[in-house]
């Protein structure tokens, strides 16, 4: 069945007049009676041990509620079983420059930021490691004692014969490509707000209620309940309207767990909304990766083989950082048919603000290395960009080298609608100096297939309940962060039981009231909470196809769900009220002459009604509801989904992050213009298509392929976060740049639909596939236009220029150079030989914090 | 410090304040007046989200003192719907995808709505330095475009915007 009433028609989100009217609630809009501020003491190093904290003197300030520290919040925890080394509030240690340490709660900001001074902690200082590959030989003052040589996880995976493949191939490309850290960046800082409620048969605070910004309130209430020792059906996670993730909040961020520690303290509700500086410090953005690439392809453009050793920067905690690492390396598969692979992958810890999941997670930087690698090759062949990737195709259904199972696969049409929309064969190699053309490709799961808490418990469930008032209300934990899942769900719920949209509420991440879903991350909700609600919806319609079908006198499966009637199948054929062509009028327009509000029938008339007039050919959906709940008491339906088995993935080692149900497919293509005299790399126009199975909501794809490219060319070209000894240089949105209106091109989406066998109606991912080909593809574009190939990003005018410059043989400009005292003299400073050695952060000589007196303005060199 | 009394002008309605005179627009809105729709996105008036229109004009509530506003006319998105019903660049801001996580959006409503009244007819050329004071972190700006467009046409032949 293809024709469909709601799926496939461009929707508006059911919550944009909340979010147009500024009705709409988010975290920091909530506030309760009695509420108290929280504020957070953030660590000045990178790494030191906390010798003593004294909060006497904040305590004793007017206004001051309560100071919680280390000491309340004792367990670990963290968003992997592996990986549990973090605490609420540092506890022995802080591990980078805004680890939180202490949290005061009080009635207002301003007292709470007084407090924050009055706290006095005594630290010494340890050395400190800023750069992975220094960090990975260091011995001693180690950042997590059970983690020798500061190494988080390494992985080490060979499928085929790499080494044989790369002896026999034709052409072999090598080379170093570095990514810089980039963060999520989303609009809304972190906030939460929590409160207990004192429990009526003891009298003692009970339940415990938090409304936070998060992706994941299930594994919110599940680190809460480890944390505060409470069990976890004591503990109620809401989330109210997010201002974006992009994984930023796909895990449990500090202060969602200091906020309750503190409420607890305080006996009061408290709020903590983070500064924007504090969610650059939260960050669990995208690490700086070094990828060290090796490529081999036949004489006819095969790729015969693929070497990767990857290391990642993933800063002071573990967060995602073994789920990162692994799908560096699994998702080198699943695009293209690659025969040989060898990874080696590094997770290393530094003193730096942790490094978790972003948009892509884990597959943009190597992507960026694996597709402008590719480029080198076709030039090596003499080969046509687009045609090296159509040589490489997987033939699917197959189960790729390293255990990806791929089915659907509209990677092929992805390259053909790029290649005809840019013009790309009339324009490739023929535009003016400087201008130039880049083709890429890209992929991502629609959620992955093993969940990170490995139980057998199905990853997403959903109830619907209907009652009397024909009103559909879906119970959903799916959590809506902007990418418009509450609207994904309303319209699978109402396509399925052939209702319409405003029938449809919908309940969503209140854990409360709705069954668990394992949250809004690896592009996960519309595949699986979309397959959950398929079944809810599914289960619902035939209870009530049984009891319509009694009154119809028919079988269940004859009746048709479409346009809020129940109709018999002949009947319905071709969609519309054939009744009236069969002179009987349809009961819809007799309650229509009869002026009856819809939705209001009552049960008396209903079956006066009924006995007049014997079995009929369309009920509508109220009626058929009320026959329903007649028939079977209560009308609710529930559905879940768990990915199957065979979509599970291989055995080795580190085999359960890759495996998806499904992969959607990414081709792109820049436009891009390099001015060789500045170094400034202009974006004019990126055609991007994407297979998203089906499309249920076009708009909102649309909208999240933009989205995706858009933010990939934010990391392509100036987005990037600069550290100085552990100190981040730009944690604000001024210097943090991303692309506002004016620097950011046009985009062209293009929607291709391979409709997935498993998704729900076909759907597969849409929100991060197409991220990822972005970087290279602007890459690519630059070799065109100016030809230089770029190995590290963002590509800044500086990079580019100096890439320029070293092609001419000229000698190198350090552009930093006396531009600004205040500059580090290696302005991208990622520790190389900078030790701390135990000064504090090093400040220029002007500061008036410093305290020594003599040294050389600019630092080290 | 000790609160002063002042009179603002909010969406229509004066309000009388107790205040810190150190209190900014932005925070008694948000916290006096329970007006939640301006947003609060950064520390260092970056990010446009809390743009308010005083006396017609876009400004940064978040860098503003509430007191200085006295005698002004605010409006905030509270005060952008019309009549109850959602005004037509509400509606094309959803219709068209220009919200996404929604955060950034009432502040885009404001700078757009001020966008307008300047010029019934902008270029896009135009459309872009007018939101380049707002940042948006979802959109990638492509669909606000299609929206204000859509807007603008069903402003002038009083259609509905639905695509």
């Amino acid at each position: 069945m293809t024709d469909f009433t709601i799926i496939g028609k461009p929707t508006a989100m059911v919550d944009a007049a909340g979010k147009t009217t500024g009705a709409g609630k988010y975290a920091d809009d909530l506030s309760l009676p009695g509420m108290l501020v929280g504020r957070i003491l953030h660590s000045p190093f990178p790494h030191a041990r906390i010798k003593r904290i004294d909060t006497s003197r904040a305590e004793k300030l007017d206004g001051v509620v309560a100071v919680v520290t280390g000491k309340d919040a004792p367990n670990p925890y963290g968003i992997l079983p592996v990986g549990h080394d973090e605490h609420a509030l540092a506890t022995d240690k802080v591990r980078y420059v805004g680890d939180n340490v202490a949290c005061v709660a009080a009635v207002d900001e301003s007292t709470a930021d007084k407090a924050l001074e009055l706290i006095d902690v005594e630290y010494e200082v340890l050395p400190a490691y800023f750069d992975p590959e220094d960090s990975m030989k260091a011995e001693t003052e180690l950042i997590h004692d059970n983690k020798p040589h500061n190494l988080e996880k390494d992985y080490h995976h060979v499928f085929g014969d790499p080494e044989k493949a790369f002896a026999e191939a034709a052409h072999v490309a090598e080379a170093r490509f570095i990514a810089n850290e980039v963060t999520h960046a989303a609009m809304e800082p972190h906030c939460t707000l929590a409160s207990f409620e004192i429990d009526s048969l003891t009298g003692k605070p009970g339940r415990l209620t938090v409304w936070s910004s998060t992706q994941v309130p299930y594994y919110l209430q599940h680190k809460l309940s480890l944390v505060l020792e409470m069990q976890m059906s004591q503990i109620r996670v809401i989330k109210p309207l997010v201002g974006g993730g992009f994984g930023g909040k796909s895990e449990v961020i500090p202060l969602e767990i200091i906020a309750a520690v503190a409420a607890r303290a305080a006996r009061a509700p408290v709020k903590i909304t983070y500064t924007r500086e504090e969610v650059f410090w939260a960050h669990r953005g995208r690490p700086r990766t070094i990828i060290d690439l090796k490529t081999g392809v036949d004489k006819d453009g095969h790729i015969t083989a693929v070497k990767a050793r990857v290391v990642q920067d993933g800063g002071a905690y573990c967060s995602y950082g073994v789920v990162t690492i692994l799908y560096s390396g699994a998702l080198l598969g699943a695009l293209y048919d690659i025969p040989n692979i060898q990874y080696d992958g590094y997770r290393v810890l530094t003193n730096k603000p942790v490094c978790g999941a972003m948009r892509g997670h884990g597959t943009v930087n190597v992507r960026f290395a694996f597709e402008s690698q590719l480029d080198e090759l076709a030039l090596k062949l003499k080969m046509d960009s687009a045609e090296i990737r159509r040589r490489n195709l997987l033939k699917p259904p197959c189960i790729t080298i390293n255990g990806l199972r791929v089915q659907s696969y509209g990677l092929p049409e992805c390259i053909d609608k790029v290649v005809e929309r840019s013009g790309w064969k009339n324009r490739i190699g023929k535009l003016p100096k400087g201008r130039g053309l880049g083709i890429a490709c890209s992929h991502y799961v629609s959620g992955a297939a093993n969940s990170i808490i490995r139980s057998d418990m199905p990853h997403s469930t959903v109830n619907i309940k209907i009652d009397r008032d024909g009103g559909v209300v879906v119970y959903t934990g799916a959590s809506d962060i902007g990418q418009g899942s509450d609207t994904m769900v309303a319209q699978i719920a109402a396509e399925t039981l052939g209702c319409s949209m405003a029938r449809v509420k919908v309940v969503a991440a209140d854990t409360d009231l709705t069954p668990i879903d394992i949250g809004s991350y690896s592009s996960r909700v519309t595949f699986m909470n979309g397959n959950a609600t398929l079944r809810a919806a599914q289960d619902v319609k035939k209870q009530i196809a049984t009891a319509a079908a009694r009154k119809m006198a028919c079988a269940p499966e004859d009746l048709v769900f479409r346009e809020d009637k129940v109709s018999k199948n002949h009947v319905g054929a071709g969609g519309l009220p054939a009744l009236a062509e069969q002179g009987s009028p349809s009961p819809h327009q007799q309650s229509s002459v009869s002026g009856r509000v819809e939705g209001q029938i009552l049960r008396g008339s209903l079956q006066q009604k009924r006995k007049d007039e014997g079995p009929k050919d369309q009920l509508t959906f109220e009626e058929a509801v009320v026959a329903a709940i007649d028939f079977h008491g209560a009308l609710s339906g529930t559905g879940s989904y768990a990915p199957p088995a065979e979509a599970r993935g291989g055995k080795h080692k580190g085999a359960g992050v890759g495996p998806s149900p499904a992969y959607s497919y990414s081709a792109q293509v820049a436009e891009v213009s390099v001015d060789e005299e500045t170094g400034e790399v202009t974006v004019h126009k990126v055609w991007a298509s994407h297979d998203c199975g089906r499309a249920l909501n076009p708009v909102s794809v649309e909208g999240q392929i933009i989205g995706s490219v858009w933010m990939g060319m934010g990391q392509a070209l100036t987005e990037e976060m600069v550290w100085k000894d552990g100190m981040l240089m730009n944690p604000g949105l001024l210097e943090y740049r991303s692309p506002s209106s004016v620097e950011s091109p046009e985009i062209e989406a293009i929607i291709v639909e391979s409709v997935d066998p498993e998704g729900p109606f076909g759907a597969k991912e849409c929100s991060e596939g197409s991220l990822a080909a972005t970087i290279p593809a602007i890459a690519n574009a630059v070799y065109d236009a100016v030809g230089v190939r770029l190995h590290e990003s963002p590509f800044t005018p500086e990079r580019v220029l100096a890439a320029l410059r070293a092609k001419k043989n000229a000698k190198t400009l350090n552009l930093t150079e006396g531009v600004d005292p205040t500059s580090p003299v290696r302005f991208r400073e990622h520790g190389g030989s900078l030790w701390f050695r135990g000064k504090g952060p090093e400040r220029h000589a002007q500061d008036p914090s410093r305290r020594e007196s003599v040294v050389k303005a600019g630092g080290d060199d | 410090m000790k609160k002063e009394l002042i009179e603002l002008r909010v969406n229509g309605r004066s309000h009388e304040l107790a205040i810190q005179p150190s209190q900014l627009l932005l925070d008694v809105l948000r916290q006096d007046l329970q007006m939640t729709g301006s947003k609060r996105g950064c520390d260092d008036s970056s990010c446009g989200a809390c743009t308010v229109l005083v006396d017609g004009t876009p400004m940064l509530s978040c860098t503003m003192l509430a007191a200085s506003c006295e005698g002004q006319e605010i409006t905030t998105v509270e005060g952008v719907s019309e009549h109850g019903s959602l005004a037509a660049i509400q509606k094309a801001y959803g219709d068209w995808g220009g919200s996404q996580c929604g955060y950034c959006t009432p502040g885009f409503m404001m700078t757009v709505k001020h966008l307008l009244a300047q010029n019934p007819n902008p270029s896009e050329e135009e459309i872009r330095s007018g939101l380049s004071s707002n940042l948006c972190r979802c959109t990638g700006y492509s669909q606000m475009y299609q929206a204000i467009k859509a807007a603008i046409e069903a402003e002038q032949k009083a259609v509905p915007t639905t695509r």
